[in-house]
């Protein structure tokens, strides 16, 4: 009894050197610095995580292939080690465990959707490691205290704000009516919450507010409704379902409404798959290629488009955009805390102010980026062939918005 | 509540028509599936996911270059033959164990059917144009999708082609000899081991019709099947087993309560009310058992 539980003792030791070794090596290994992320591989969101994981490696190899990151006069090149959270929350959770405690990882990277980002924020800030998201959106992340995540993208309800005011614009300063329908989720309902401030500070009035159940895919009743009242602005959120569900029905249901305004028009590829029945559509966006901000990396949207596309042979949705720009938060980071303690690193990604292809980068208390503004595109047809055109900002439009948009009868 | 539906009386008709359209397509599911239930005693899980397959069948039709409406003939056929497939594979081991065995081992064809067509086709949702146009009436006040009369006309073509199969058809007095007595049935020369591949054949033959209708009225998705098994569980219950009749008007009436529940109630409480009907039914109908037992005593 006695011979066996030295062998079990001897044999636990051996184990704990090797993880002991492994942690100790993980964080920063040799010249690399390794990062963490859990990103959907499989899974409802495998589309959008391959995109979030391609955003991530484009950086990577970009940021390597320029010298890497300089800590301490050394240079350093990043490295990420992946794992699958299969779409699933619960396993982001143990895969955030996993890298931090089994694979000592030091650094983190976000995963894609909020809700991921929400299971794997509780693991992350109780470790004290840092995480830069890309994908997670919702408001609720970023009022949660959290001092140790950092989002380089717009907060969900920043999502629609500006289609409102465009919609007040164009009435002349005038408030106007809404009409809306979000989806029951996280996200949905957090891009909703930013309607209803729009609509209180223009002293707009709500005469929908319709919540899709998640499994919905028919939004009849609501557009029947529409129909009913004439809103001046029907908005329109339930993720790519959503999208192509309401473009299917209203362009079926003949609904005419002048300004429509919706979300994930990208990631469905709404234009591809609806072609001109999407046209006049605005859509939210967190970044588009025409936008004139530039870095040392990637130089400015366009370049960026150029060089995902030829990567990758497709071109690169706001996802991927933003995965990338995390990336570049993290170099700057490092280079000016000097130091690869957790802490300081915090600390210099709380002090960031930046800017990257992606726009700028600047992190409010709670973690959110408050430089960024949204953008929005209107999908613009000749023929079948469609394009999306930024509208708004005013600053960064590359096309007029055309308002109201034409009766249904009234187009070819 | 909100009273909008009774200031612009047109949303009546445009309710009760969406309702009557949408109930047509979900009985189709539901009518397979009480099949099913009926003859081998088995609730089916995966039947979402046999839909949405049936789906896919007419979205890869259409990405070829094909019209997705032939996806109605096509589907069905290439549905049935998977149907074969998987009752060959793992139905025929649970078809006469308790029913909390084929639930769980058709939640497990379910798992692998969606990891398999997220694999094969990826997780976007995607969406099969057949550009039927719409049907105006009412001074263009009333809108219905051509898509959405022609799933209910085909809907209701594939319904009754089934019902004088298993009327006049030799296997169609099988399944329903099976359903009946299934030992009987096998004492008198039967061949029930047939008649019950044939049975979930047919079964994922018209979820295969109501996929290529769904491919061309709704959106598609490897994980959205769920709803459709739900929906259809519902119906099922609601009618009764063996009362096809009955499946065609719970799948048109819960179609109707669900659009009015949206208007009267809002979206949100659109499905939960549908659910709460199906409570109410069953209560009902437990009270009706047991005053009959009452009587007994």
């Amino acid at each position: 009894m006695r011979k066996l539980s030295k062998k079990f003792f001897a044999f636990f030791s051996i184990i704990s050197l090797l993880f002991g070794f492994s942690a100790a090596q993980a964080k920063v290994d040799g010249d690399t610095i390794i990062l963490g992320a859990a990103v959907s591989l499989t899974g409802k969101y495998s589309t959008n995580g391959e995109h979030t994981k391609n955003g991530y490696e484009l950086a990577v190899k970009r940021i390597n292939d320029m010298g890497g990151v300089k800590v301490g006069g050394k240079n350093y090149k990043f490295k990420v080690m992946y794992y699958d959270d299969e779409s699933n929350s619960k396993r982001a959770a143990q895969l955030a465990e996993r890298l931090i405690k089994q694979d000592g990882v030091k650094y983190m990277l976000g995963p894609y959707s909020s809700g991921l980002t929400k299971a794997m924020a509780p693991v992350t800030e109780e470790n004290k490691v840092p995480m830069v998201e890309a994908n997670g959106a919702s408001r609720s992340l970023f009022t949660k205290g959290y001092k140790y995540l950092f989002a380089v993208l717009s907060p969900a309800n920043q999502y629609l704000e500006v289609a409102i005011d465009l919609a007040v614009e164009k009435n002349g300063g005038k408030p106007v009516k809404i009409a809306m329908a979000f989806e029951q989720d996280a996200f949905s309902q957090d891009v909703r919450l930013g309607i209803l401030d729009a609509a209180k500070r223009t002293k707009s009035k709500i005469i929908i507010d319709d919540k899709l159940p998640k499994e919905l895919n028919d939004m009849a009743a609501t557009l029947a409704k529409v129909k009913a009242v004439k809103p001046d602005v029907l908005v329109v959120s339930g993720h790519s379902k959503g999208a192509l569900t309401a473009i299917r029905q209203i362009s079926e249901m003949k609904v005419d409404v002048p300004m429509l305004a919706m979300t994930h028009c990208d990631a469905s590829k709404l234009a591809e798959q609806h072609g001109n029945k999407a046209q006049y559509a605005l859509c939210a966006s967190q970044w588009h290629k025409t936008l004139t901000y530039k870095d040392n990396f990637f130089g400015d949207g366009l370049k960026y488009d150029a060089d995902f596309t030829k990567e990758y042979g497709y071109a690169p949705p706001y996802q991927a955009a933003e995965s990338s720009a995390a990336l570049l938060v993290y170099k700057d980071a490092f280079e000016r805390a000097n130091s690869f303690d957790t802490k300081k690193i915090r600390d210099a990604l709380a002090a960031t102010k930046m800017q990257t292809f992606y726009g700028n980068i600047k992190f409010g208390s709670g973690g959110q980026n408050l430089a960024k503004p949204m953008v929005l595109f209107q999908v613009m047809c000749e023929g079948d062939k469609c394009e999306n055109k930024v509208v708004a900002p005013t600053k960064w439009a590359s096309a007029k918005l055309i308002h109201p948009i034409p009766k249904w009868s009234e187009r070819k | 509540m909100d009273f909008l539906i009774f200031q612009e009386p047109i949303l009546i008709v445009q309710a009760l028509m969406d309702g009557v359209l949408l109930g047509i397509l979900f009985a189709l599911i539901a009518y397979g599936m009480a099949l099913q239930w009926g003859v081998m005693n088995i609730i089916n899980i995966a039947q979402g996911e046999l839909v949405i397959m049936g789906g896919y069948v007419a979205y890869f039709m259409y990405m070829n270059g094909i019209h997705p409406a032939f996806g109605v003939i096509v589907s069905p056929i290439v549905m049935y033959f998977v149907g074969i497939g998987i009752y060959k594979l793992v139905i025929n081991k649970v078809v006469d164990k308790d029913l909390f065995t084929s639930i769980l081992a058709t939640f497990g064809i379910s798992i692998l059917m969606m990891q398999g067509m997220n694999f094969a086709f990826g997780a976007d949702v995607v969406v099969a144009q057949s550009d039927f146009g719409t049907t105006m009436l009412f001074n263009n006040m009333v809108t219905l999708p051509n898509s959405k009369l022609f799933a209910s006309a085909i809907s209701i073509i594939a319904a009754i082609i089934l019902v004088m199969y298993m009327k006049r058809s030799k296997l169609g007095r099988a399944i329903r000899a099976t359903a009946q007595n299934a030992r009987a049935a096998k004492i008198l020369g039967v061949d029930t081991e047939k008649v019950y591949a044939s049975t979930f054949g047919i079964n994922a033959a018209l979820c295969g019709v109501a996929g290529a209708l769904i491919a061309i009225t709704f959106t598609l998705h490897p994980y959205v099947g769920l709803p459709y098994t739900v929906r259809s569980f519902m119906i099922v219950i609601v009618a009764g087993l063996g009362n096809l009749p009955g499946v065609a008007m719970s799948g048109m009436g819960l179609g109707v309560f669900e659009e009015f529940a949206d208007y009267l109630l809002g979206t949100e409480f659109r499905i939960a009310s549908v659910f709460l009907l199906l409570v109410l039914i069953l209560v009902y109908r437990r009270f009706k058992l047991a005053k009959k037992r009452e009587y007994l005593k």
